[in-house]
């Protein structure tokens, strides 16, 4: 079971479609006694990066995030969620994530020429074939997004091209970041939650 | 670089699909999830479900057909038709819906964009400009829904569409009601005006009767996306047979 992490970020309607379209069992919780026993957890999000912060840590979401990761847990942030996987975001001034993995998100510089925010298909290119999420190599996902994780290589599986480099999938041993959102890339997206799907079953069976 | 899109529009009325030309003579064209399904598979990369009929018992059957296809379908959809609040964006926000369009209610009442935008933040909201040359003014109006040559609100289309991004829209869909249905081609100089007043994803829609208006459409504007209904409906075209064409052109698309 995936444990969906609620706090009021946005559509997680369409993950939870998505997941029981591939016929993964997922909850929307908030409960760290739930989350605690998933095999997997996904933190979505859309939305502003302080009230986000904010509201995981009203509901005591931070330290059972931390938790999860100490418990070696896979954990898959989407959007926004992978965002708040950082150290900091500079979005209306420094706020602190949670610090998962090192590195910092910036906004989308505006005078590329192109518009803010990045929106629609782009095309991922894999830099770790090692990963698990590498069959995202050449292959087009939906992104829409104004601001962008900056980050030391050796996290970054996949980035797309808009100017900057912007990083696609991120991953620190079992933490994971999609800027994307899969549950709108079509096939490829579905692929990409069943292979987290997948982990969380190897996560299960280990624990057997 | 981002690829250029290819979406097909729906418009329903009481559970089905309609097809039809410049706005009228409306026919069946089938059940919309099935229609989303099919072109899912043919490569859409969004999907516009418009809802035409507009009465209270029509979008209840609309926001069950909303829920419906997002179960089925994984790229974005935008919804739209007779909107004209807050409450109905979030109503089909919570149906699956991942862009709200707007048209006829943003003419009455351009305030809503902005209401929308802080909502859903500037992405969520679409405004919708259906617009109409008028050769003795030499202006583009921009028309509420219905409303061509009666008296309802009309604005000059241009700068309807600059104020409209000033209002917070993330997105405009611009429809020919002068090529709608007629396959000549799009209005490219409609296009390329718009390009010179806003910088938002511009879609545009109306007059498309064969894959090479798609081409001349993607090489002299700079729109990023293209509608298309009656073609697909009426199986003239598909997407891939579209997005074979444009890539051929040297135009990124997803394939």
């Amino acid at each position: 079971m995936i444990a969906i992490i609620d706090y009021d970020a946005g559509n997680t309607f369409n993950v939870q479609k998505a997941f029981a379209y591939i016929g993964l069992d997922a909850v929307l919780t908030a409960d760290p006694e739930v989350i605690l026993n998933a095999d997997g957890v996904l933190l979505p999000g859309v939305g502003a990066y302080a009230s986000a912060v904010a509201v995981l840590k009203e509901r005591g979401l931070v330290d059972v995030l931390h938790e999860v990761v100490k418990r070696e847990i896979p954990l898959l942030g989407i959007c926004l969620g992978m965002q708040l996987l950082f150290e900091e975001s500079e979005e209306y001034g420094p706020t602190p994530g949670l610090g998962l993995i090192p590195g910092k998100v910036k906004e989308i510089p505006r005078d590329l020429g192109l518009s803010v925010p990045h929106m629609g298909w782009n095309k991922n290119v894999v830099h770790h074939q090692d990963s698990p999420f590498s069959n995202v190599d050449d292959q087009y996902t939906y992104f829409v997004h104004s601001y962008y994780v900056d980050t030391d290589p050796e996290y970054i599986i996949s980035t797309a091209n808009y100017g900057i480099d912007v990083p696609g999938v991120v991953e620190r041993g079992r933490v994971y970041g999609m800027q994307f959102h899969p549950e709108k890339s079509g096939i490829v997206g579905l692929n990409l939650l069943r292979t987290f799907g997948n982990i969380t079953e190897a996560y299960a069976d280990s624990k057997k | 670089m981002l690829a250029k899109r290819i979406i097909p529009c729906l418009s329903v009325a009481n559970g089905r699909v309609q097809n039809g030309v410049q706005f009228r003579d409306m026919v069946d064209a089938g059940d919309p999830v099935e229609c989303a399904e099919r072109y899912e598979i043919q490569g859409a990369d969004e999907l516009v479900l418009l809802d035409i009929t507009a009465t209270t018992e029509g979008r209840k059957t609309f926001t069950d057909m909303v829920l419906k296809s997002s179960d089925k379908v994984f790229m974005p959809l935008t919804v739209g038709g007779g909107i004209t609040s807050v409450e109905d964006m979030t109503a089909l926000m919570k149906a699956g819906a991942d862009k709200i369009s707007i048209n006829t209610a943003a003419l009455a009442n351009p305030s809503l964009i902005t209401e929308g935008a802080k909502k859903f933040g500037n992405q969520g909201i679409v405004v919708c400009l259906d617009v109409k040359y008028n050769p003795f003014d030499k202006v583009w109006y921009a028309y509420g829904h219905g409303q061509v040559g009666e008296s309802g609100q009309r604005r000059n289309a241009l700068e309807w569409a600059k104020e409209a991004v000033e209002r917070g829209a993330g997105e405009l869909l611009v429809t020919s009601i002068d090529r709608h249905g007629t396959g000549i081609g799009f209005d490219i100089e409609l296009y390329q005006a718009l390009a010179e007043v806003v910088d938002v994803p511009v879609t545009a829609f109306g007059g498309a009767g064969n894959v090479q208006h798609f081409v001349d459409l993607f090489t002299k504007t700079n729109v990023t996306g293209a509608l298309a209904g009656v073609l697909l409906h009426n199986k003239v075209l598909t997407i891939k047979d579209i997005k074979k064409a444009l890539h051929e052109a040297g135009i990124v698309v997803r394939l």
